[in-house]
Parts: C-alpha cells; structure tokens; sequence
C-alpha cells in the first residue's frame, strides 16, 4: 500500500480508543516505582546482571582451578568466604561465574521463543482462517506434553550441551508464546478502530503496524517475563540431572549435582547454587507480577 | 453432555496421533543412523538386517511411521539397548512408582492450596493473606530438586528420620516401610500444586465472595456453613482443573526430583535412558507420559463442563 493508505489509516482512529501513548507508559513507570517489593527484587536481579557481567573483574579466584588440599571448605574459611567445592574451587568465584551460563541458557530461550512465537502467533491472530488452523493446531499438539519432559525428551534425544538444552527449551516455550499472542491479536482484530481501518483499504502490515502491535507487545511482553522464572529452573535443572552445561564449566544446576556427595559433611555448602536459582527466579516471579499490574494486563 | 463428550473423545484422537508422531521423530533428530539408536552397537548383521526390514527403516518416512505406530499400538515399543528387556515391562512398573509419587504430591498439594486459598480469600488483606500469597509465590518460583536437597539434609543428614533415596523393598504396598520412602519426594513434589492451587483458589473465591448472590445468600439469614457450602460449589470445578492438569504435569516432569531421591519411577528410566542413549526407552516413556497427559486433559475437561456447563468448549 502506498503512503496515502497510511494517512488516511492514522485519521480513521477515533480518538478514545488510540493505542497506548507516551503518558500510559509514564503512568506505568509512576506505579512500578510505588511499588516497594517490585522495585527491591528489580534491585537484587540488577546487582546479580552487575556480578556476573563483571565476574572476571571481581572474582578473586580463577573458578576453573581448584586445591585438592583445600576440599570442601565451608562457608567462613578464611580467604574463601563461601567455602570450597569437592575440588577445592573457589565457592564465590563459582557461584559469580555460574551465573553467566545460567543466566543465558535460561534467559535466550524466552528471548527466542517471545520473538518466534510473538510472530507467529500475530500472524495467526490477524490472518484467522486456514494459516489460524495451520499454526493453532500445531501448537495443541506440543501443548498435549507436558513442558518438562517434552524438554528432557528433545534435550536427552538431541544429546547433552548447551546449543541443544537452548534448543529444546526454546521448542517448549515457542507454543506457549504463540498462544497468548494469538489471543491478543484476535481480541485486538476485532476492535471498532482497526476495523476502521481495514474498512480505509489500509493494507495489512500498516493495520498490524500502527493499530495491532502497540496493543499486543505489552501483554506478550508481560507474558514472556512470566517465563523467565520457569525458564530459569528448567535450565538448571536440564543441568542438573546431565543434560545442558557440562563439566568442568561453572553453572549453578550443574553445581548442585556436582555438590549432591557433600550433603553429608557440608550440607550448607551444598546448598549455595541451589539458593542462586531460587533467589533469581523468586525475583522474576515478583517482579513480573508487579510489570502485570503496573501495565494493568490480566492475566 | 453425551454429544460434547463424543466430540471431546474425537478431538482427542488426531492430538494423540501427532503426539506418536513427535515421539517418533525423536529417534530421528538424534545423531546418527536410526538404527544405531535403536540397536545396540554390537549387534549382528543379521539382527540390523531384520531390525531395518521390521521396522521398514529403507523405507520413506510416513510408511516408517505407520510401521512404527503399528508396533505401539500392540503395546510393542521395542527393547531397551541397555539391558534388552522389553520396554513395555519396564515401563509399567516405572509409571506405577511415578503414579503414586504423583497423585500423592498432586493431592497434598491440592489440599495445602485450597486451605490456604481459601483463609487468603477469607482475610483478604491481612497477613493471613499476605502468607499465603508469599506461600504460593515461593511455591511456584523454588527450584524443587534443591528443595529436595534441603529436605534431604534436613530430616534424612541432620535428623534422620526419614530415607533419602528409593521407594522401600521389594514390591510397593501402602505400609510405613514404604510410605516413608515417600513423604519426602511427594512434599517435594507437591509445593508447585500448592502454589498454583492457593492462587487459583485465592483469585476464584474473592470473585465468588464479591458478587451479589453472596449478600443475598447472607441476607436471607443462611448461617456460615452453609454459605461456605455455596462458596465451595463455585469454586470446585477451577481448584480440580487445576490439580487434574498438574497431576499430568507431575507425572511429565518427576523427572528431577526422582533423580534427586532416586525414587524408581519414570524420570530415573528417562534418566537412565538418555545417558545410556537408550532412544527406544526414552520414546517409549515419553509417548507414554504424553499419552497419560492427553488423556488426564481430556478427562479434566469433561468432569469439568459436568460440574459447570459454563465452561464447555465448542
């Protein structure tokens, strides 16, 4: 469509029912900013990016090289605030480093899927009809697993590391993606206003454009945060039982598994990166239920 | 009702089918010829030869498939490379185990979830409230194999009071000798439906307690027991969907917390066999799984437009 269609497209919008504008965004940032708890766990989850950005940089130890004299040292040894591991590594320095890997094995596949199945799904949404079908049914039949095994099952097929644990995590999220986005799109669709201006001969990339995308990203966006916290524990845990990170990398999943022996002299010590997963995704959790009701999406 | 069901039953038919057909495409995005993943490296040429011609793997895709299916359905899911027994058999035995670890994990968690619920909803805005929320927050965000962990270290390392790992001698049998192997997997394994349900529950009971039946129920001089019972009929079928849905999550996903207790169910086979790269074992219980999922889904579903034709899907 030409530029004219765009125009005519733009005037056509009434003007209560415009997209949301810079002031709703203001409004947004106003709430978030009154609300304590979601300000604290965006504080802890910014000091954490902070860490493991700078790991090499802060860490005192290098987490690769370990004392065999040094085993299994816990927390409060002087020179190793954290302790040692079962091969005499350097706990604060692993813990930094394993959040590099944790971070991203469980972070991209959200990122990936949110962008894959954000498409697809407004795709659907706004396409309707045969491509709805095509893309919708296909989504139920993933949606018929179970999201851990099918996880486990396409990792454990495809074989252990991290390229496939991102893969398959990618593969169970994607449906999940396109169905809320699907859903959004459809109920947006059929709005007065975007009806308006199909009815103007606005062609469909303006129409998605201008009048569907600034209704629906923010609740896909809201959504997709709700999965980072999911995300987070099956990344490890995809480690944790030998699926994903391999040794010796440092990644808190892989960690537990490696620490599982200690429980008995150093129980303590043994649980350090299990309490790393359960403080980021805890603070994921919170923080995107703050986003839902600060932007006023429901769930 | 009679239609709805039918249609149900029929939807659920070509799901299933494209759920066989993932599974048996696992074979296929593994690494390798197909039947290095289905036969143990040592076998016979003879045995590859047989193997191949049953199984048609000289034939196209689709008719693989058909083949394939054609075994499933008799219940043939070939044997394990590990140890050459038939999968079937140990996957029988291996759902049983991860059945009982989680209904009990579903059921106490649906328990847990519609106590504290349903006190949230009753004193909302109080601490009561804020507990119970903080509950289910924590509940849904905690990676439960570490939970397993810290229960392990706490009631087996320091206290020891109870088994770390396995399912108790021999056969199962709902005695202390073998209950006690379950109580910490299960409460492992149940604070996500605890969670789930405290929100659900929480979220569907605040909304009953609003609407205007509620005063009039009131109004006419019901006593508290008995708008309770009204609260509870509203609220059922959304907390049993809810624990319906996660009794198939759990089976799906025992898979971490049966490695941490060692608990002999479907997860440590799916462990077993990925590491052993056991592809028949591992497509075999994940069809299973899967298949015990549809059917949990479908089953939830229809007990639920029963109780509230409201929610009945076309």
């Amino acid at each position: 469509m030409t530029h004219a269609s765009t125009v005519t497209a733009k005037l056509a919008i009434p003007r209560t029912a415009a997209p949301p504008r810079a002031s709703y965004w203001r409004e947004v940032g106003k709430k978030l900013l009154r609300d304590k708890v979601t300000m604290a766990c965006l504080g802890v989850l910014a000091l954490m990016a902070l860490v493991i950005v700078f790991a090499p940089l802060i860490a005192p130890y290098d987490p690769l090289q370990g004392s065999m004299a040094r085993r299994l040292r816990p927390p409060g040894t002087p020179g190793h605030i954290l302790g040692t591991d079962e091969l005499g590594r350097d706990m604060l320095t692993r813990l930094m480093y394993g959040g590099r890997l944790s971070w991203f094995v469980g972070l991209t596949p959200v990122v990936v899927a949110a962008l894959v199945g954000g498409a697809l799904g407004i795709t659907a949404g706004y396409a309707g009809g045969r491509l709805n079908m095509l893309i919708m049914r296909t989504t139920d039949v993933f949606y018929a697993f179970p999201s851990v095994l099918l996880a486990v099952a396409i990792s454990g097929a495809l074989g252990p590391g991290i390229g496939n644990a991102i893969v398959a995590m990618t593969m169970v999220f994607i449906p999940m993606m396109i169905r809320i986005s699907e859903t959004v799109t459809t109920s947006t669709r059929n709005l007065d206003y975007v009806e308006a201006a199909r009815s103007t001969g606005a062609s469909a990339l303006t129409v998605v454009r201008i009048h569907v995308l600034p209704n629906v990203l923010g609740p896909i966006f809201v959504y997709a945060t709700t999965l980072v916290s999911v995300s987070m524990i099956l990344a490890s845990g995809l480690s944790f039982i030998g699926l994903g990170v391999k040794p010796p990398e440092p990644e808190w999943g892989l960690m537990l598994n490696t620490l599982r022996t200690a429980i008995y002299t150093q129980p303590l010590l043994a649980t350090l990166p299990g309490l790393c997963i359960f403080m980021t995704s805890i603070c994921f959790n919170m923080a995107s239920d703050g986003l839902r009701a600060a932007m006023d999406v429901k769930s | 009702m009679l239609q709805y069901t039918f249609r149900r039953v029929l939807y659920a038919i070509p799901i299933a089918l494209a759920v066989s057909l993932v599974c048996f495409l696992l074979v296929h995005i593994a690494p390798g010829d197909p039947i290095d993943a289905i036969l143990p490296p040592d076998a016979s040429a003879e045995t590859v030869a047989m193997v191949r011609k049953d199984y048609g793997l000289d034939k196209p895709l689709p008719i693989q498939f058909g083949l394939w299916l054609m075994h499933v359905v008799q219940g043939d899911f070939g044997r394990s490379i590990a140890n050459r027994r038939l999968v079937s058999e140990e996957l029988v035995s291996a759902a049983g185990k991860t059945f009982i670890l989680a209904s009990s994990a579903a059921g106490l968690g649906f328990v847990i979830g519609c106590v504290l619920g349903g006190l949230a909803a009753a004193f909302r805005g109080t601490w009561v409230d804020r507990l119970a929320v903080g509950f289910a927050v924590g509940g849904v965000s905690v990676p439960h194999y570490w939970l397993g962990m810290v229960l392990v270290i706490i009631f087996s390392v320091l206290l020891g009071w109870l088994p770390s790992i396995g399912a108790g001698p021999g056969d199962w049998a709902w005695n202390w000798a073998h209950i006690r192997h379950l109580i910490l997997p299960a409460v492992t394994l149940s604070v996500i439906p605890a969670g789930l349900v405290t929100r659900t529950v929480r979220g569907v009971v605040v909304e009953i307690l609003s609407q205007d039946f509620m005063t009039t129920l009131k109004g006419k001089g019901l006593n508290r027991a008995r708008v309770m019972l009204h609260v509870v009929k509203n609220a059922a079928p959304s907390a049993l969907a809810v624990m319906g849905l996660q009794l198939g999550y759990l089976m799906g996903g025992s898979i971490l917390v049966e490695t941490v207790f060692a608990w002999p169910g479907t997860g440590m086979m799916l462990n077993q066999a990925i590491f052993q790269r056991d592809i028949p074992m591992l497509q075999g219980a994940t069809l299973v799984l899967a298949m015990i999922f549809v059917a949990l889904n479908l089953i939830v579903d229809l007990i639920q437009t029963a109780l509230d034709p409201r929610m009945r899907r076309t």
